[in-house]
């Protein structure tokens, strides 16, 4: 019995449709101690290896099992600044779960879980994280209050800089705050995160866009060093008859008007349409936050993938709440033209079916249109979730070297110019928060370096 | 978190309003052309206004606005102090990011309405830069014709239209500049985007470059959500990073008329919303 995970309690799907609330509730004092308590502590742990970020996963599981929450929270803080968001929103199954012996015959332990909970409880009883060490007069500016700006931040706060953190929108978070929604990572926590960055005395300066208020250039002869964690924000459209009708619109903007901007609300200052038909184009887990965001809305909300649901880049996790909570999904399926009205408004959508073939280089399974599969779709609404590429507007009118692709060009972190760092997916293309939490504790580590 | 001190929020005619806000990190840097973002409140909506005016040395700008919605209405509640200015956002007009490549070119500015506030910053600017421009401003009627005294004192010539014939030609700017369309090498057009089409409509037989400024619909305003898109060249651009100013040629106007009526449904609920929520407030 001891080879199952303990299930922590969860929203029914009839009940979370109907609000933006946490999906997903949390574990007990009591399950968790039961759920720590399936560690082995292996002498030489996997799981630790699955880390980016090299957590000592075993060491805080055995202080949860002592119920010496403290404890367990400041293990974690030593390698995560954010350990309630990663609680939720890592791909445990993919990382340190993936390696847990307990895995091989069973499941494996419920890391994410575990994490989860000693970071809400450390928010609720205000635990404090691994104490600052004492100011070494080194000013870092950080482009960006994502996931690797923020990690970035804490690590050099924590060893004595002073850090100053440039964010272009109102609020501090990146995709944390405006991308990923509600019921997956209440907006309340990562609040808390921040503030608890910010009580390690980091300074957080909103709605400052860099390259125009303040140049790159400008911020590298301001300050000892500078870190670009400025992200992947610029979404992609398919290039199909039709996109510029007036009900397409990008995943970005729907999240960006239902988290940033509370559009969910029934009092929202800031309006969200509401089709009563939409189509979610895409698979990853930006698509299943849409098409569950528009489902909350009361939108009949489909997802349309071109591949087959094994090939579906989202977690596998988000994809059965999604069913769950009856989004439908309409695979193998891709648009080809959106079709509008004389007011340029969403009526349907040409589509075609699709088939899978040979694995091609990237080691994914290439997509061919099935011939004279050619038909229609009724919907009013149509969101493309097809991913998104990096937004260099920071980077104005500086020498800043690029690839091929367009992403900063680094060496481990380093970027072509004096002191300027950069990190997560303005380096990689859009990946994942905790690989842009990895990126931003490697810059810190080698600005220690190279400037103490 | 930087304060944003109101300095002034003064009524100018019927639906317009000029405020004055401390934000010396905004005007740093800025130049005319580019626009800020602005919130009343934590959880109001976010309001693009082009900059009106600013003085670097004081670390003063001024807006423009409006009052088409709940969210502009909001807007003149404001005193004291105001949530958040983001910005300097988008491109500098191109002519005032280099005015040395545009010595001796023949200038005309035009403005609609509201549109007279960027092009206030760019003539004066130009002005300091060694390059007197023209402007053609229009207004439905003298009511609503703005910052007259203001623009009188840095522009050359500047010619009136209304409507109705209440100040300066009966007619529309247009009706002015096809009496001068010889005199210009270059028209820069800013106002609704019916006028900035209309504009195009008589430059481009003369083959008169000229550039327009987008007012899309937009969100953060920091190129990541695409609702500002608008059709250039047959492509997709976004007004946010990419504009706000772009070659008047190859905009397509009927498409961004169409697409400024997105959520004109939602629009006017949510103003009867903040209508009600409003009154109980103190200007």
């Amino acid at each position: 019995m001891n080879d199952k995970k303990v299930k922590g309690k969860i929203q029914s799907p009839e009940d979370r449709v109907t609000n933006y609330k946490e999906v997903e509730l949390g574990y007990t004092p009591k399950q968790a101690i039961e759920e720590a308590s399936r560690c082995l502590h292996c002498a030489n742990p996997r799981c630790v290896q699955g880390c980016p970020v090299s957590i000592a996963i075993p060491e805080f599981i055995k202080a949860i099992k002592e119920d010496n929450l403290k404890k367990a929270y400041q293990i974690i803080t030593e390698s995560s600044s954010l350990p309630a968001v990663c609680g939720r929103v890592c791909p445990q199954e993919k990382q340190c779960e993936s390696l847990c012996i307990k895995g091989l015959r069973g499941e494996s332990i419920s890391i994410g879980s575990l994490e989860r909970y000693v970071a809400d409880q450390a928010i609720i009883n205000n635990f404090s994280s691994a104490k600052p060490k004492t100011k070494n007069g080194k000013r870092v500016a950080i482009v960006g209050s994502g996931p690797a700006g923020l990690t970035c931040a804490g690590d050099l706060a924590k060893a004595g800089f002073s850090v100053d953190v440039y964010e272009i929108l109102h609020k501090a978070g990146g995709v944390l705050t405006y991308g990923i929604p509600e019921f997956r990572l209440p907006k309340s926590i990562v609040e808390k995160e921040v503030n608890s960055l910010k009580k390690l005395g980091v300074k957080i300066y909103t709605d400052v866009p860099i390259g125009n208020a303040l140049s790159l250039n400008e911020l590298s002869e301001d300050y000892d060093a500078v870190f670009l964690g400025t992200g992947a924000g610029l979404p992609k459209f398919m290039g199909i008859k039709g996109e510029d009708a007036n009900e397409v619109f990008s995943a970005n903007e729907i999240l960006t008007r239902i988290n940033l901007m509370g559009g969910f609300k029934k009092d929202a200052k800031t309006p969200i349409k509401k089709g009563k038909k939409a189509y979610v184009i895409g698979g990853g887990n930006v698509a299943m936050d849409a098409v569950r965001s528009l489902k909350r809305l009361g939108i009949d909300a489909h997802l349309m993938y071109r591949r087959s649901e094994e090939e579906l880049p989202a977690r596998k996790m988000e994809v059965e709440h999604a069913k769950e909570e009856g989004i439908k999904f309409d695979l193998l399926t891709n648009p080809v033209e959106i079709l509008v009205d004389e007011n340029n408004s969403v009526i349907g959508m040409k589509v075609v079916d699709m088939m899978l073939g040979e694995i091609g280089e990237d080691g994914r399974r290439s997509v061919i249109e099935k011939p004279k599969s050619l038909h229609e779709v009724k919907c009013d609404m149509v969101v493309m979730a097809l991913g998104t590429s990096p937004n260099h507007g920071a980077l104005k009118n500086s020498k800043i070297k690029l690839t091929d692709r367009g992403l900063i060009d680094v060496n481990n972190t380093k970027t072509n110019l004096k002191n300027v760092y950069a990190g997560g997916d303005a380096v990689t293309g859009a990946a994942t928060v905790i690989l842009a939490m990895e990126a931003g504790k490697k810059a810190a580590k080698e600005i220690m370096e190279d400037i103490l | 978190m930087i304060v944003y001190k109101v300095l002034y929020n003064k009524q100018l005619n019927k639906d317009s309003w000029e405020m004055e806000i401390k934000a010396p990190l905004v005007v740093k840097n800025c130049m005319p052309g580019q626009f800020v973002i602005l919130m009343a409140k934590e959880d109001s909506e976010r309001i693009p206004l082009t900059i009106y005016d600013f003085d670097r040395k004081k670390g003063l700008l001024k807006v423009i606005y409006q009052v088409i919605g709940g969210s502009t209405e909001e807007l003149t509640y404001v005193k004291d102090e105001i949530f958040s200015v983001s910005g300097p956002l988008g491109n500098a007009n191109e002519i005032c990011a280099d005015p040395k490549k545009y010595l001796g070119k023949r200038i005309c500015y035009i403005a609609g309405g509201v549109g007279i506030a960027p092009v206030y910053p760019q003539v004066k600017y130009l002005k300091e830069n060694g390059i007197d421009c023209d402007v053609i401003y229009g207004a439905r009627n003298v009511e609503l014709l703005l910052i007259r005294d203001e623009c009188e004192k840095i522009v050359n010539k500047i010619s009136y239209a209304t409507d109705d014939g209440s100040y300066g030609t009966k007619g529309f700017v247009t009706d002015i500049l096809k009496e001068r369309i010889n005199d210009y090498d270059i028209v820069v057009a800013i106002g609704p985007v019916i006028m900035m089409k209309n504009v195009v409509a008589l430059t481009k037989k003369f083959g008169i470059d000229t550039i327009v400024s987008m007012n899309p619909l937009m969100v953060d305003g920091s190129g990541m959500c695409g609702a500002c898109r608008c059709e250039v060249d047959g492509k997709p651009r976004f007004a946010c990073i990419h504009g706000p100013e772009f070659d008047g040629f190859k905009v397509d106007f009927d498409l961004a008329l169409k697409r400024m009526k997105i959520y004109h449904e939602e629009e006017a609920e949510k103003w009867e919303m903040m209508k009600k929520k409003l009154s109980k407030e103190k200007r």
